[in-house]
């Protein structure tokens, strides 16, 4: 009784890939994707997608340890929250922080008076956007699972004398680590196909923050099959990604 | 189904007005006219829009306006439209080798660049060659669009070559990253600036004489109300239509 649903929704994700592969002139396919500014984009999404999940990994890990076992009043609402990015169109996403981190916003005059310097149109400013797309996949895995693994292996730690850090390092995080795994590779997932906010907030110049969906959308206005071949790289990039670290991600061996 | 329930009744009305050939005297058919239109015409062709059905009653024309080469890769997947108005040659050319136009396309208005700038010009641009100054953020679009292009062309033929602090994807990114004030200038056309007046400033130079791009409008192959295609056609191209267009910025071919 469940197939024929199964597949039809197999279908609605493999059909369209499908589609790009069957439009795509593979005997150009090296040539396109090894132009320069591909493989410009193609770095900078690279690096800004892992120092955005790294940036997702020291600030969501804390934030959903927090969420999973405050008992204050309040927690409830925060954790809906945090999921906010989730359902944000991403050009909205991109104009909020446009109007917090842009040369008007109010942080953006401050860190413009810090550092003489304005955060759109930097590499920074992808970074920060993807990371604010990306944040909720790694706290929600990871909230999760702290919820259904419970508290009573920290409270027996705690009542034979451990100390609160000793017992996050001890006994919080190795339970973590499968979720914090599949986590890592949903963030940076999202953060290598981050389009909208990255484009309102960051805008787009080759090499600084031109990432590769973004140099799809500029070559889609010129070169049709410059921009197929640049989407089915980004689409082998992040197969790639998910198929290399999530089945290790999910037997927790990351350690 | 949204979309689709608007196609199905304006195919079943063009199905119907194709049925009867003498002309109807005593009720007023309603129809409908779809015009692709480049997203520079967003308001001059709301007027002209607005003004064409006027006189013509029964006869609602529904817009989409796009970036030009977005509207060719709709029309060349089978999009259906009856009149595409682009913002430059080469994609009208697109659409022509695409086998989705009828008959030959006549330029109907020409369009050049403007600086614009943030309201009462704080940083002081009067031209082009302030843009390549140090310590000021420049936004303009990718060469790969059509705003773009003649940005690229106006540095050749200017000498002066500006440090993009982006290369937005059409010109109301540019507008928008100006009037957020995020950008101090940007290459925008002049008649964005126009229209977006007293939101941001605009400043003329005279190397925007050496990129004038031209708009093409043609009829679309097999449209669903040809007639009425043409007719909207000639109206574009009629002194009146001349004369909206002039007022939002627009030059004469």
């Amino acid at each position: 009784m469940l197939w024929p649903p199964a597949i039809c929704a197999l279908a609605l994700v493999v059909l369209p890939v499908v589609g790009l592969l069957v439009r795509s002139d593979l005997t150009r396919f090296p040539s396109l994707i090894t132009s320069t500014s591909s493989l410009n984009a193609l770095k900078l999404s690279l690096l800004t997608a892992g120092l955005s999940t790294v940036a997702c990994v020291l600030l969501g890990v804390p934030l959903a340890v927090v969420l999973a076992r405050s008992g204050a009043r309040g927690v409830r609402v925060l954790r809906a929250v945090v999921l906010l990015p989730l359902v944000l169109p991403p050009v909205v996403g991109g104009l909020a922080l446009l109007y917090l981190l842009g040369r008007k916003g109010f942080l953006g005059v401050l860190v413009t008076a810090l550092t003489g310097e304005q955060v759109p149109f930097t590499t920074a400013a992808v970074v920060i956007a993807q990371t604010f797309v990306a944040m909720p996949f790694l706290v929600v895995s990871l909230e999760g699972a702290l919820r259904g693994a419970g508290d009573r292996y920290e409270r027996v730690a705690s009542t034979l004398g451990a100390k609160p850090w000793t017992v996050f390092r001890r006994v919080t995080l190795p339970l973590l680590l499968p979720a914090l795994g599949s986590g890592i590779v949903l963030s940076f997932a999202r953060a290598l196909g981050e389009f909208g906010a990255t484009i309102t907030f960051a805008g787009s110049l080759e090499g600084v923050t031109r990432t590769l969906p973004l140099e799809v959308y500029t070559q889609a206005e010129v070169d049709v099959d410059s921009a197929v071949a640049l989407a089915l790289l980004l689409i082998l990039v992040a197969v790639a990604v998910i198929a290399l670290a999530r089945p290790r991600a999910l037997e927790g061996v990351r350690s | 189904m949204r979309r689709l329930a608007p196609a199905l009744l304006a195919l079943a009305l063009a199905a119907t007005a194709c049925g009867s050939d003498q002309p109807v005297t005593a009720t007023v058919e309603s129809r409908t006219l779809t015009v692709f239109a480049a997203a520079s015409l967003t308001e001059s062709f709301g007027t002209l829009g607005k003004r064409f059905e006027e006189q013509n009653s029964g006869v609602t024309v529904k817009f989409s306006f796009e970036g030009s080469s977005a509207l060719v890769q709709k029309l060349t997947q089978g999009a259906k439209a009856d009149v595409f108005a682009s913002a430059d040659q080469a994609n009208m050319d697109k659409a022509a080798k695409g086998e989705v136009l009828d008959g030959q396309p006549s330029v109907f208005a020409t369009n050049r660049l403007a600086i614009a700038v943030g309201k009462g010009n704080p940083k002081g641009i009067k031209g082009l060659a302030d843009l390549a100054k140090d310590g000021l953020t420049v936004v303009v679009c990718a060469p790969q669009v059509p705003c773009g292009s003649a940005a690229k062309k106006v540095q050749q033929s200017s000498g002066v070559t500006l440090k993009p602090a982006s290369e937005e994807q059409d010109v109301k990114s540019v507008l928008a990253k100006v009037q957020s004030g995020d950008a101090d200038a940007g290459l925008v056309y002049v008649t964005d600036a126009t229209s977006a007046a007293g939101k941001v400033d605009k400043v003329d130079f005279p190397e925007a004489a050496g990129a004038i791009n031209n708009y093409p409008i043609a009829v679309v192959k097999d449209a669903p109300q040809a007639d009425l295609a043409r007719q909207f056609r000639s109206f574009v191209l009629s002194e009146e239509g001349k004369k909206e267009l002039a007022k939002v910025g627009f030059g004469t071919p």
